[in-house]
């Protein structure tokens, strides 16, 4: 029976995938490096936080760093070797700046850290303990976006239906799923078995694009062998952004995702099948996330994919394959529709990264923008997008400015995939003008919380004060009453002695006049 | 070297708006050849010396604009808007007719407005009904049905030939005189089978026309550069307004087919509702928008006081597009059926 799939509106079909030049060579290790730069964030969340310093000696597999909260996730050496600096060090970022990295010289030994197995054992853990196990490894989401995987795996009260492997690779010139699924089905499959363990869930969909046949049969050929039951290996329609998550689980589903809501709220959960390998080795080996697969592709003479360390500077991939770093244009890392370029040419690889795409200037599809014509509401921005927003209008208020009318327009349901984009004519930086408002918005909201912040800070001490002041009158009043009785009392207390005093002279006047008055007179009358 | 950092996309389809523009250009030639085998050469003639025109004075507003030439000037949106003015105003239509509706076009109903991108009316009609307001005689002297050579046409466009001359070249447009005989009280039928200017389904060189409009529209929608549904609603409109009137009385109502194949509906339905500056834009306020065009064009044409109502009921429309827009918007993606 073949299932049924659900298209989402919009979308591009490119002319030329670009795949197909990256896959013809096998996938080999990258060369060790002299250095390797590891930034202590390289996921969503909070970065983690060093735990070595320069000086220590590391050995392959080693914690370097650790998750700092619920959202983060920690990092380990990727091969022995000594820590020469914990510090700022430039990484790829699409801001350019630098941010807190450990560097680690290798050794060359390649020595690991004790590791443990729970491939026999890990049925019988609780989910919470697997979840840690995979926490503890370092695994994030490794098709893009880098959301801690362990995260994902908790769906708390939410009952899950699906799993859903995303090996759609939708995006042109990446081609390391694709080579993964075709030379490890077998660890992605089984990896899928731990995840649906920890989920509870009830089917595995995997999906993957129909422009993959290679992977589509291997993968179908590891189900068949390793998970017979419940696993289904879905081929859908090639067609960008097919493998964005809430468009794979429209296409797989026919559910949309709540705008507010998260994938497990509708009962899916979707990783990513290299991320699903990562699981299998960290669970089946105890091997944390040291090294990826990626694309070098576009401007070099050896196209292919390599398994690289985490933390090999860029350049020296660039001229592994026979490209000339100092020659490059343009270096994306990631794909060519939501990559970015980089800064500097000796940028790390990070768990993120999934492609290096070389432009040198002789790439015809990356010619690059072209002089931008104003808007003439074509229309076609908004036949692309596969959230169905009008691009058109929200360009229109993003550049006067107008952001609560770019958040009527919905401007935040923008995946950013760049379909508006490719098909202006116009040659209107769209994406970049949505990345802006969204800044802004960001931005005032940081500012009106402050802002509220700051008026609950005032009125408080406004507050405050007048308490005091209150306070300090109703002491001031107490003290003084308490004063005045005081001297009241003192003053009765002089007065009644007074008046008795008054009270004894006046006696002692009158009998004084009382004898004067009895004692006969010495002379007088008689 | 430092590198190149724009921000992403880093991919773009091969697509421009001078492509956009061209592909209706050349989507209008199966039209203006048709114009050139029923009328001859002065279609040409009128078309070569608008796009000089409509080219200078985008030039001098740019300049005036502090805009950049090069880019502006190859774009094309200023020879589109040229030639469908030309294609609605008679082809032998003096000079001056044409200088001075492609400068109203260009100059005021684009320029004035901030240029390409921003005009709310569409330039070309606004020339137009500038035109017809102001110079009824001239635009509805309709050119009879035969072919000038290049000299004729010339002559007659530019040498201001006297009245006679005139005369004997021109002729009441088919669904004018349908209009007078009505006024007449003859019924439809009777207006169409005796009169030589009628064809199979309407005028004999309008049915020619509108056809060749229509495939060169269709190839439009199969390339991608209009939508389907302006054009669709807007005829659809026309055709059940045009039936249910028609069976109403078919004796003072011509029928669906007569209304689809006469005047400037098919330019007006592919090429003029559509523009996309003044036009709707989302999927469902464009079916509102040609609706109401195909509405209105039957009503104007029917009980207003102008033979055609394809401009009116485009400037009509325009006015109404960012009301229809607002209220039109997608349900997107994720927010459930209220919002």
């Amino acid at each position: 029976m073949k299932r049924e799939l659900f298209s989402f509106t919009g979308g591009i079909r490119f002319d030329d995938y670009h795949k197909r030049e990256s896959t013809r060579q096998a996938v080999v290790a990258a060369p060790l490096p002299a250095r390797l730069v590891l930034p202590l964030h390289q996921h969503i969340g909070e970065g983690g936080e060093a735990l070595v310093q320069p000086g220590d000696k590391v050995l392959k597999g080693q914690p370097i760093a650790r998750a700092v909260s619920y959202v983060s996730a920690p990092l380990h050496a990727p091969t022995s070797g000594t820590v020469v600096k914990v510090g700022d060090e430039k990484v790829p970022h699409p801001s350019g700046l630098s941010a807190p990295c450990i560097v680690i010289e290798p050794d060359g030994e390649d020595t690991w850290a004790p590791r443990q197995s729970h491939a026999r054992d890990y049925a019988e853990m609780n989910p919470s303990a697997l979840r840690n196990l995979i926490r503890e490894a370092g695994i994030v989401g490794l098709g893009g976006a880098g959301f801690p995987s362990y995260v994902k795996l908790n769906p708390g009260h939410n009952p899950v239906e699906t799993l859903i492997l995303n090996g759609a690779e939708c995006e042109p010139f990446i081609t390391c799923d694709d080579m993964l699924m075709r030379q490890r089905a077998d660890e992605i499959v089984k990896g899928s078995l731990i995840i649906r363990h920890a989920l509870g869930a009830r089917q595995t969909l995997i999906a993957i694009e129909d422009n993959k046949p290679e992977a589509i049969a291997a993968m179908r050929g590891a189900v068949q062998r390793l998970a017979p039951e419940h696993t289904e290996v879905v081929s859908v329609p090639t067609l960008y952004p097919a493998g964005g998550e809430k468009q794979l689980i429209y296409t797989l589903t026919g559910k949309e995702v709540p705008s507010d809501g998260l994938p497990v709220h509708i009962g899916v959960v979707c990783q990513n099948v290299a991320t699903t390998g990562a699981i299998f080795r960290a669970v089946y080996h105890g091997e944390p996330l040291l090294s990826r697969w990626l694309t070098v592709t576009g401007g070099v003479a050896e196209p292919r994919n390599l398994e690289v360390l985490l933390g090999t500077p860029v350049d020296e991939l660039i001229r592994f394959c026979g490209g000339k770093p100092e020659r490059c244009r343009r270096i994306i890392m990631g794909g060519p529709m939501m990559g970015f370029a980089l800064h500097a040419h000796d940028l790390p690889v990070i768990k993120t990264t999934n492609c290096i795409l070389v432009d040198d200037g002789r790439q015809p599809d990356l010619a690059g923008r072209q002089y931008a014509m104003p808007c003439i509401r074509c229309g076609a921005c908004a036949d692309a997008c596969p959230v169905r927003l009008l691009p058109q209008q929200l360009y229109w208020y993003a550049q006067a400015g107008e952001f609560d009318r770019c958040q009527e327009y919905h401007l935040f349901d923008c995946i950013e995939c760049g379909c508006c984009d490719y098909v202006c004519p116009a040659h209107l930086p769209l994406v970049q003008y949505y990345r802006y408002a969204k800044g802004e918005i960001w931005k005032r909201e940081r500012e009106r919380q402050q802002a509220e912040l700051a008026r609950e800070r005032h009125e408080f001490r406004l507050f405050r004060l007048e308490r005091e002041k209150k306070e300090r009158a109703a002491k001031r009043q107490q003290k003084k009453a308490a004063l005045a009785k005081e001297t009241s009392a003192q003053g009765d207390a002089q007065a009644k002695q007074a008046a008795i005093q008054a009270a004894l002279e006046r006696v002692k006047a009158k009998k004084a006049r009382q004898t004067r008055e009895n004692t006969p007179p010495e002379q007088g009358d008689s | 070297m430092s590198l190149y950092t724009p921000s992403s996309p880093h991919m773009h389809a091969d697509t421009s708006i001078a492509q956009v523009m061209s592909k209706v250009l050349l989507a209008l030639l199966p039209g203006i050849a048709a114009y050139v085998w029923l009328f001859g050469w002065g279609i040409v003639v009128q078309l070569s010396f608008a796009t000089l025109l409509a080219l200078g004075a985008e030039a001098l507003m740019l300049r005036l604009r502090r805009r950049p030439l090069l880019p502006f000037l190859t774009d094309g949106s200023a020879i589109v808007t040229a030639w469908l003015l030309c294609l609605s105003i008679p082809p032998i239509a003096p000079w001056w007719i044409t200088a001075i509706g492609v400068l109203f076009a260009i100059v005021l109903a684009k320029h004035l407005y901030g240029g390409l991108g921003y005009n709310p009316f569409n330039p070309a009609m606004v020339g137009y009904a500038a035109l017809l307001i102001s110079f009824p005689a001239e635009m509805t002297a309709w050119q009879a049905p035969q072919p000038l050579d290049l000299a004729q046409a010339a002559s007659l466009i530019f040498l201001a030939p006297p009245r006679e001359v005139l005369d004997a070249v021109t002729s009441a447009t088919p669904m004018d005189f349908l209009r007078t005989q009505l006024g007449l009280d003859k019924t439809v039928d009777e207006v169409i089978a005796h009169s030589p200017l009628f064809g199979y389904l309407a005028g004999k060189t309008q049915e020619i026309l509108n056809l060749m409009f229509l495939l060169g529209g269709l190839w439009l929608i199969k390339q991608r550069i209009i939508g389907w549904q302006i054009p669709v609603a807007m005829l659809a409109s026309l055709a059940i307004m045009a039936a249910v009137f028609h069976l109403y009385d078919p004796e003072r109502f011509a029928s669906p087919a007569f209304h689809l194949a006469s005047g400037a509906v098919m330019l007006g339905a592919f090429f003029i509702a559509t523009d996309p500056v003044s036009a709707s834009t989302t999927p469902r306020g464009r079916l509102i928008y040609g609706a109401g065009i195909g509405i209105l064009v039957y009503v104007i044409r029917t009980w207003g006081g102008y033979p055609d109502g394809v401009a009116f009921a485009v400037l009509l429309l325009n006015i109404c597009a960012p009301t229809i827009d607002y209220y039109t918007k997608p349900r997107v993606f994720g927010h459930g059926d209220k919002d």
